[in-house]
């Protein structure tokens, strides 16, 4: 089915992946190349649950600020080693999903808002004085002790090829087809005998463990950081403003949102965060007037098949 | 102190009846999220500070004066952005997204021109000490901030009952089809509800720093939550079920405040959630909410 379309969908992740894993050998400047890493595999993270369900999480960063403590939680309290750590980073943000699964029954807008709404209960208890003993609350969390930074570089940009090949699968899976069955007719999707509740909570929660697991290698490589931080509603929205700049449902789409957007962000300086907050915010309500499937629609419109 | 709590609670929750109501009377008639009603509160609560700061208006006449200064830039704004939404095929969620750029431009803006410092408003503006209600010690600026929202609430329910452009919104609320077919200029009618939106959302923000203490560029998003939680625990397109939703609020954040003040701030986010979820066909059974 589609083979047609597997060899770009492949070639261009690994591209992606062989250019990163060089980048830090011929550019000092790591914690950039990080943050691009970080934002490439939440891009694609959203484009799971946004570009194959419809679903739009404004939310999205309660996962990977469960990730970053569950991480931290695992060090501080478990002495766990950084890998075992991640892990429980991973399981800190599907434990949530699973949580905010009922969340799934609302439609979209309803959906958007709870899921706001859940991101910001999470915070709240994160960076609670009352839980100081548990979670250091709003005076944030040390890691020294496993800082790795190159390390956690690779991690972080496996966890983006484990992201690339999620979405290469359901672009090109039957499983796949069926989610978008659901996202452009649910009640046709279900008379055709495809599990419209299976199929949301799988895309959810692969979503939510993209995050939580960039969340945990984003607390790795930081190593001391705050709840602000890792809660930071900037990363829903620069995540957001990503994938719908470039175009969901393709691997091509959030690529290029990143690349783009968060390239001009790192290349002007980020002295006045406002300007960019003003540049994102006018793009948002442009893309959404003129352009809502992206800049891939451009080509997509035309009949060419995008990667 | 139950009793106190209580009495803080129903005043609260008339101020928070204001914050929601803009938001509900959009909801109800154009079936589109404004994700930005925070921000155009904080933007009437910057409003307040700078007329009283710069000119020495007082709150109450500054109140009318961002009424209609927020009305009228409601009626373009409407027209730039609302008919192509509507036009759009899920408009319901494509106008979240929209609204949500318009609040990230308006909170940017704001910083950029007042940066971030705190700003508030002196309480002695609006009576000095408390005011003693069924043994509870309210202040003065609570009561009176309460009482604006009374009558901003009964001026809507005048609007919508007793006067003939009120009549045809609620039509548009009933029935968009059924209004157009009946000859009524839809856009008129949502322009006019729209710019009603934005002007309570103003009021609203004038008091904010008296209720909320004091008012940064950033409330907006909190606000949002915060007014989409009030309107939902009432009825999601019935602005007067607000007036149920703001108590219900107004009077858990208080219970909240007095026996468990640490978590409080959890409760808009929480209730939001546990109604959304809970009772997802609202009280009069409109299945919109559902997926």
């Amino acid at each position: 089915m589609r083979k047609r379309g597997l060899l770009p969908d492949l070639l261009l992740p690994a591209l992606v992946l062989v250019a990163f894993g060089a980048a830090p050998f011929l550019y000092s400047n790591e914690l950039m190349l990080f943050n691009f890493v970080t934002f490439l595999a939440l891009a694609q993270g959203l484009n799971i649950v946004y570009g194959f369900t419809g679903y739009l999480p404004f939310g999205y960063v309660g996962f990977y600020g469960a990730g970053a403590y569950g991480f931290a939680l695992a060090v501080m309290h478990l002495h766990a080693p950084p890998l075992a750590a991640m892990a429980a980073g991973g399981a800190a943000a599907l434990v949530l999903a699973v949580v905010l699964l009922p969340l799934l029954r609302l439609s979209g807008a309803y959906f958007a808002i709870a899921s706001l709404a859940a991101a910001q209960a999470v915070y709240e208890v994160v960076s609670n004085p009352a839980l100081e003993n548990v979670t250091k609350g709003p005076y944030g969390v040390s890691l020294s002790g496993v800082f790795a930074p190159r390390f956690s570089y690779f991690v972080a940009l496996a966890i983006l090829g484990g992201a690339f090949a999620l979405v290469v699968w359901l672009r090109n899976s039957r499983f796949g087809l069926a989610l978008q069955a659901i996202r452009e007719d649910p009640v046709s999707a279900a008379s055709a005998g495809v599990s419209v509740v299976r199929g949301r909570t799988i895309a959810w929660l692969l979503s939510a463990l993209v995050a939580g697991l960039v969340g945990a290698a984003f607390a790795w490589h930081i190593s001391v950081f705050y709840p602000d931080t890792a809660f930071d509603l900037g990363v829903s929205i620069f995540a957001t403003v990503f994938v719908l700049f470039g175009g969901a449902t393709t691997l091509t789409g959030p690529l290029l949102g990143v690349l783009i957007l968060y390239g001009v962000y790192n290349w002007i300086g980020i002295t006045v965060p406002q300007y960019f907050q003003f540049i994102y915010g006018a793009l948002i309500v442009g893309l959404v007037l003129f352009l809502p499937n992206g800049l891939v629609s451009l080509l997509t419109a035309r009949g060419i098949r995008v990667p | 102190m139950l009793i106190g709590a209580i009495v803080a609670g129903v005043v609260f929750g008339l101020y928070f009846t204001l914050v929601g109501l803009g938001l509900n009377l959009v909801f109800g008639v154009m079936r589109i999220v404004n994700l930005a009603h925070g921000d155009f509160l904080m933007l009437g609560g910057y409003a307040a500070w700078w007329l009283l700061s710069a000119f020495g208006i007082h709150p109450l006449p500054a109140a009318a004066i961002v009424l209609v200064v927020f009305m009228l830039a409601g009626l373009p704004l409407y027209y730039l952005v609302v008919p192509r939404l509507q036009r759009a095929r899920d408009s319901e969620m494509l106008s979240l997204i929209l609204f949500f750029g318009l609040s990230q431009m308006i909170e940017a803006v704001t910083t950029i021109v007042v940066g971030t410092t705190e700003r508030s408003l002196p309480g002695r503006l609006l009576g000095i000490g408390p005011m003693i209600v069924l043994g509870a010690r309210l202040p003065k600026p609570w009561v009176f901030s309460a009482a604006v929202s009374a009558v901003a609430v009964l001026g809507v329910y005048l609007y919508l009952y007793r006067t003939r452009l009120g009549t045809l919104t609620r039509a548009v609320m009933v029935s968009r089809d059924e209004a157009l077919a009946t000859g009524i200029d839809i856009h008129r009618v949502s322009a006019i509800a729209f710019g009603i939106s934005l002007g309570l959302a103003g009021i609203a923000g004038v008091f904010a720093p008296f209720m909320l203490g004091s008012i940064t560029p950033n409330i907006g998003v909190g606000l949002n939550i915060t007014a989409f939680a009030v309107i939902v625990v009432g009825t999601l397109g019935n602005p007067l079920g607000t007036v149920v939703g703001g108590i219900v609020y107004g009077v858990s954040l208080m219970l909240m405040q007095t026996y468990f003040s640490s978590w409080a701030n959890l409760l808009p986010n929480l209730l939001l959630i546990a109604v959304l979820l809970a009772r997802p066909q609202g009280l009069y059974g409109r299945r919109v909410r559902l997926a």
